[in-house]
């Protein structure tokens, strides 16, 4: 039996950054995956990632597993791919498929890192094709380059929801509803605004009485449910689609552990079944670790910073690292996971009703109902003010762990502060030059160019634009505001792409100085 | 043990419902109804209704339908979904061809990478 020094189940964000600490030690490391490409979940993110420089924040998600896989080939990783976890056995014993045999490895200790798999609903039809999962559609756009559907309804609307229902945007789908039984949108209001302002309706309250078709799925009736989750009859809403996305949650794959006879809990916080384990991913058998959604549904960020814990902690456990080394380590892996663990959204605040922002300024109620911030509530933020000439509007009002905007202005025009989930404020004292830095830094789509004194009677709006065709220079249309409505004609009057903005191209238009606040999308 | 495993306890009739049509486990196409029955008829374990109806042992291994069947077989005995047992995990974790699972590699090959 081949013995490793760490056999590491699964190839995703916290699997590979697990591998990396620990080949880096001189640990001897593999990592089995089942799947044909590495990376987990990271390659289907095409979105930029949330947090600070230390998190990876800006990047898109596809590239950060790129970096991964870089880092975890020159640390000396082995990487097998298609090769099934099968058992998990006593003594560490790990059996895998590998093409049509069964291999036994053994590892002096194990990192179990296999993620989660998607929840379900069930109502009438929901077995029909074109009832898919939001990861199902994922994976078909960003993987294999098939368009999911040409009408869709997703329903859920946490940040899966809401991320994929803007890839199906991009990916020319036509996105007929944005669906939640729940009465607040779950997500990042950032990720909720950027998909309003297309013109996608929000229904909250809402959930899918039945899925109509009788091969496939040719229409959905949705309805608005009670407090108790009960439809109220005449609510019935009706669509024509051929593509009805889930996305209401995700579920540890966690049985591999249960199976080598782990301590579990039913952890409703963590997302159902888990192994009890400590703040490092320690098991209750020693020298099995968890790092990642297998301990608790959280999301990626978060994970490879479990993953390089679990990572350090089984170097040490073996021997590779001094405690001490190990203490500073942890220390300091701390501090960055409770960095992304702050704010409106933080594990801790799970459940909450939270009405008002760190800054004492009450949170947009339309944001959380409709998605979108409404016209009256935008001004009470303080990324959002009005001067001659142009300058940065930061429609970022939730306290999220994300700070990027405020080191890409070259003027500093943006501050955060020390603490990451601060709203950005306007420095009044600093000068916007126009470069657009900010607008395609911003992960949420969030910062908008704004001259209100652009020409006699006309005001410019630079707004980040990531849908092909791009519109070019001339190009006349609408102007939609944060609703997704047509608010006034508008032209494109400039279009910028540059390696720096990293695929978010800056869209400037015209629109009579009027509508300088309300429009915040092109429409051709 | 927990009051679910508690056979003596009355958990009312089995009542017909508008739903129990609908399919739960996709792969082995089990009803609501039938695993709605199968409470009644005294499969008061996730474990027990597995054995019972095949739930969760066809292609996906439950990965769809685990959550949905706990959340039925809890509704019917008036438990929280959390106080029940899942159902032991077992070696293959994924659905293997027979052959594929009686073909041991031989030891040194295509370990040496």
């Amino acid at each position: 039996m081949k013995r490793y020094d760490l056999i590491i189940v699964g190839a995703g964000p916290s699997g590979l950054s697990a591998a990396i600490e620990a080949a880096k030690r001189g640990l001897k490391v593999v990592v089995f995956d089942e799947n044909e490409k590495p990376g987990g979940q990271l390659f289907k993110q095409i979105h930029k990632f949330f947090g600070s420089k230390e998190h990876k924040a800006k990047i898109r998600g596809f590239v950060i597993g790129q970096q991964l896989l870089e880092e975890a080939d020159k640390a000396g990783v082995s990487v097998v791919l298609n090769a099934t976890v099968i058992g998990l056995y006593q003594d560490k014993e790990v059996v895998v498929k590998i093409e049509e045999e069964v291999h036994h490895y053994k590892g002096d200790a194990i990192i179990i890192a296999t993620g989660a798999s998607e929840n379900m609903v069930t109502f009438e039809g929901w077995t029909l094709p074109g009832v898919i999962g939001a990861g199902a559609a994922q994976t078909m756009m960003n993987l294999d380059g098939v368009k999911p559907g040409k009408k869709v309804l997703m329903l859920g609307s946490g940040n899966v929801g809401l991320v994929v229902s803007f890839q199906l945007l991009q990916c020319g789908c036509e996105v007929v509803a944005l669906v939640d039984a729940a009465p607040k949108v779950g997500g990042y209001g950032v990720h909720a605004a950027k998909v309003a302002r297309t013109g996608v309706p929000f229904y909250l309250s809402h959930t899918i009485v039945k899925a109509e078709g009788t091969e496939c799925v040719t229409s959905v009736t949705i309805a608005e449910v009670d407090s108790k989750f009960q439809f109220i009859p005449g609510t019935e809403k009706h669509f024509d689609v051929d593509t009805i996305c889930v996305a209401v949650g995700l579920s540890p794959m966690s049985q591999l552990l249960k199976m080598a006879g782990c301590k579990m809990e039913n952890n409703p916080k963590r997302g159902g079944q888990v192994p009890i384990c400590d703040e490092y991913g320690a098991t209750s058998i020693p020298g099995i670790f968890v790092a990642g959604d297998v301990s608790g549904i959280e999301e990626a960020s978060s994970a490879m910073i479990e993953g390089r814990m679990a990572g350090v902690t089984a170097a040490e456990y073996l021997g590779y690292m001094e405690e001490t080394e190990l203490t500073e380590n942890l220390t300091e892996l701390d501090k960055a996971l409770d960095g992304l663990r702050q704010g409106m959204f933080a594990p801790k605040n799970r459940g909450q009703n939270i009405t008002e922002t760190e800054e004492g300024i009450p949170v947009s109620q339309n944001l959380l109902k409709h998605g979108f911030v409404a016209d009256d509530e935008i001004e009470r933020f303080p990324g959002v003010t009005h001067k001659a000439g142009i300058h940065p509007v930061m429609e970022c009002t939730q306290n999220i762990p994300c700070n990027p905007c405020q080191d890409a202005c070259p003027k500093h025009c943006i501050k955060i502060g020390e603490k990451i989930t601060s709203l950005p404020a306007v420095d009044e004292s600093a000068t916007c030059i126009g470069c657009g830095m900010c607008v395609a830094s911003c992960s949420g789509q969030a910062i908008f160019l704004v001259d209100e004194t652009y020409e006699a009677g006309f005001a410019s709006i630079t707004l980040p634009y990531e849908f092909l065709p791009l519109p070019v220079k001339g190009t006349k249309g609408k102007a939609l505001g944060r609703n997704g409505a047509a608010v006034c004609e508008a032209e494109v009057i400039d279009v910028r792409t540059a390696p720096a903005f990293d695929k978010t191209n800056l869209l400037t238009i015209k629109v009579p100085t009027a509508y300088a606040t309300a429009a915040r999308f092109f429409k051709a | 043990m927990n009051q679910v495993n508690d056979r003596s306890r009355d958990i009312g009739p089995y009542v017909a419902a508008p739903d129990d049509d609908m399919i739960i486990c996709r792969c082995e196409e089990i009803t609501k109804g039938e695993i709605r029955r199968a409470v009644h008829d005294g499969m008061f374990t996730l474990t027990e209704i597995r054995r019972y109806l095949r739930t969760g042992m066809g292609l996906c291994q439950g990965q769809t339908c685990s959550k949905l069947v706990k959340g039925i077989v809890a509704r019917e005995l008036g438990v929280s979904p959390a106080e029940l047992e899942p159902v032991t995990s077992r070696v293959p974790m994924r659905p293997l061809e027979m052959r594929i699972f009686a073909k041991e590699a031989k030891e040194g090959e295509q370990d040496e990478k």
